[in-house]
């Protein structure tokens, strides 16, 4: 289970309080009823789906109840950071050192002794 | 999880055609000589330059395209490249459920088009894949379930494929010890029961697409991770480059499940795709004592029993994109609560191994087999949970997708290009959860 940090409330809160919200900083077209159809799959159905560094939304819902986006690593599952909507996507200056850090703490699965993440 | 070691006996078989047949016969020869000439199941050549088709993943789906590339389509100059071992990614990690008693046209087309090919697998190959129809049943707990499930009865009735509704006492009569009581935290009103639907041997369904294709003269390349797809000056795909190098093709078929999103990415390919983790765990070995499989799908609880006799369970996926092969303790906690209250019998037995893979969830639930904006560039992936029913069918016609470059009559709905047109094939919404 993740340990999220909800930055309205400033507490590591367990990842039951939370919903996860899809892929952050996707902005709806202004002009959507004019655009076109890939234009429109684009916006409404491509999304990154990384293996790595990955900028989602989750939503307080079992708290205060707000959005708010996240910085985390999907091999991992650890967060680098979070902050509140509404602010543009956070650099990640540490996000090497951060996944060093988490792999140590990686539980032995193939993924982390084998795959990638090695 | 076990794993075919090869063998290092000297009769390795040769390119093509070579494979001694399994029989009784055979049995008797080994046993009057001690089993020391059994062959290696499948030959681990290193890559030549170049092959007329790669696919990139050794799983089910994968090792059986190139099988039915070479025994239907003639195409036998074929490379099966596999970051890990063959059949280690969702083949071995899935609960081996086989059913066909979808809502729509194009999903009952192709799992039942599975189901055919799963009645004939074991004759087929020559490798006993231990499909089992031992019937699958689906609890419906309120009024919405009951009404979703009379829905698909009468779908796949009308459409030729066989499902049925039990009472709550029907059910009980096939399933002794599920709990029907008034008062049980999860109370049953009913079940969709598809009697042809149940289990095979997950393992052997890799290794003997492996073992079968192999004899055909496809390479099975394990430990080899793709890399990059190298492109040419028109966009067309010229090969793939790998941790071995680079080996080219004209035609490249992604069959990578979890990391289908990260190998079409290097074809600069986007695809609608969540990549989450899905567990399952084993309990210990008990006598018989389950005879079908049970789905719950609004408690998130699937169970059946091994012919081991461990009692195989599966769980719900996470809720967010991960590709840690984990998952959240409280998801198989939730799942085995489930379980205990369906099955009062279970509550005191003790569960062996847990683990998780990495599912490729579409937004409607349904796979994506078709061509893709790059030339010579095939994908077959989004078969989120519940792939493994779908692995004969699959294979067979992303076969005929790679061999004709146009999909099969069947898959004909399964296109890339629907998340354009609109035209979803909206099995979330039938199921009301993820199947």
């Amino acid at each position: 289970m993740l340990l999220i940090h909800c930055p309205y409330c400033e507490e590591d809160r367990s990842e039951l309080e939370f919903r996860w919200a899809g892929e952050a900083h996707i902005a709806r077209p202004e002009n959507i009823a004019a655009i076109s159809d890939e234009e429109f799959a684009e916006f409404f159905f491509l999304r990154n789906n990384e293996k790595g560094l990955t900028y989602e939304r989750w939503r307080h819902i079992h708290g205060c109840g707000r959005f708010f986006n996240a910085a985390r690593d999907t091999v991992s599952d650890r967060f680098l950071m979070t902050y509140k909507a509404g602010m543009p996507k956070q650099p990640i200056p540490v996000m090497e050192k951060a996944v060093a850090i988490a792999e140590e703490k990686t539980v032995e699965t193939w993924e982390a002794t084998e795959g990638d993440a090695r | 999880m076990g794993m075919a070691l090869p063998k290092t006996d000297p009769i390795v078989a040769g390119e093509q055609g070579e494979m001694r047949r399994y029989s009784v016969f055979a049995i008797a020869r080994e046993a009057m000589r001690a089993h020391r000439g059994w062959e290696a199941q499948w030959t681990s050549p290193e890559p030549r330059s170049s092959y007329d088709v790669i696919i990139v993943g050794a799983g089910g789906h994968g090792l059986g395209a190139a099988y039915y590339l070479a025994k239907e389509h003639g195409i036998t100059n074929i490379a099966v490249i596999e970051k890990g071992w063959l059949g280690g990614g969702n083949t071995g990690r899935n609960t081996t459920i086989i059913r066909s008693n979808y809502l729509y046209e194009e999903s009952m087309d192709i799992y039942e088009h599975s189901l055919k090919l799963w009645e004939g697998l074991s004759q087929d190959l020559n490798y006993n894949t231990m499909y089992s129809p031992r019937g699958v049943m689906m609890l419906s707990h309120n009024t919405h379930d009951q009404q979703s499930f009379k829905r698909h009865i009468n779908a796949n009735t009308l459409y030729g494929i066989d499902n049925e509704w039990l009472t709550p006492e029907q059910a009980k009569a096939f399933v002794p010890v599920l709990d029907i009581s008034k008062t049980a935290r999860y109370p049953i009103n009913g079940a969709a029961l598809q009697r042809r639907g149940g289990t095979a041997r997950h393992d052997a369904v890799a290794w003997g697409y492996a073992r079968a294709a192999s004899d055909r003269g496809v390479h099975i390349i394990q430990n080899c991770e793709v890399t990059g797809i190298r492109r040419g000056p028109n966009g067309e795909v010229q090969g793939v480059e790998t941790s071995k190098g680079f080996i080219g093709a004209k035609k490249v078929g992604v069959s990578a499940a979890g990391h289908s999103s990260v190998v079409m990415e290097m074809a600069g390919v986007r695809v609608p795709l969540h990549s989450n983790p899905l567990q399952a765990l084993v309990s210990e070995p008990l006598k018989p004592i389950f005879p079908c499989v049970v789905m719950s799908n609004t408690v998130h609880a699937y169970i059946s029993q091994s012919d081991k006799g461990e009692l195989v369970i599966g769980a719900g996926t996470d809720q967010y994109n991960s590709y840690s092969q984990t998952g959240g303790l409280q998801i198989i906690t939730h799942t085995l609560d489930a379980i205990c209250e369906l099955f009062p019998i279970f509550r005191r037995v003790k569960m062996m191994r847990q683990w998780g893979g990495i599912t490729d969830n579409t937004p409607d639930r349904s796979p994506i087999q078709g061509v893709t904006p790059v030339p010579g560039l095939f994908v077959n992936c989004g078969w989120g949970t519940g792939g493994f029913k779908a692995t004969p069918g699959s294979a067979n016609l992303f076969a005929y997708l790679i061999a004709k470059g146009e999909p099969h009559r069947l898959a004909a709905g399964l296109t890339l290009d629907r998340f354009r047109t609109g035209r979803l094939i909206d099995e979330a919404a039938a199921a009301a959860v993820a199947h």
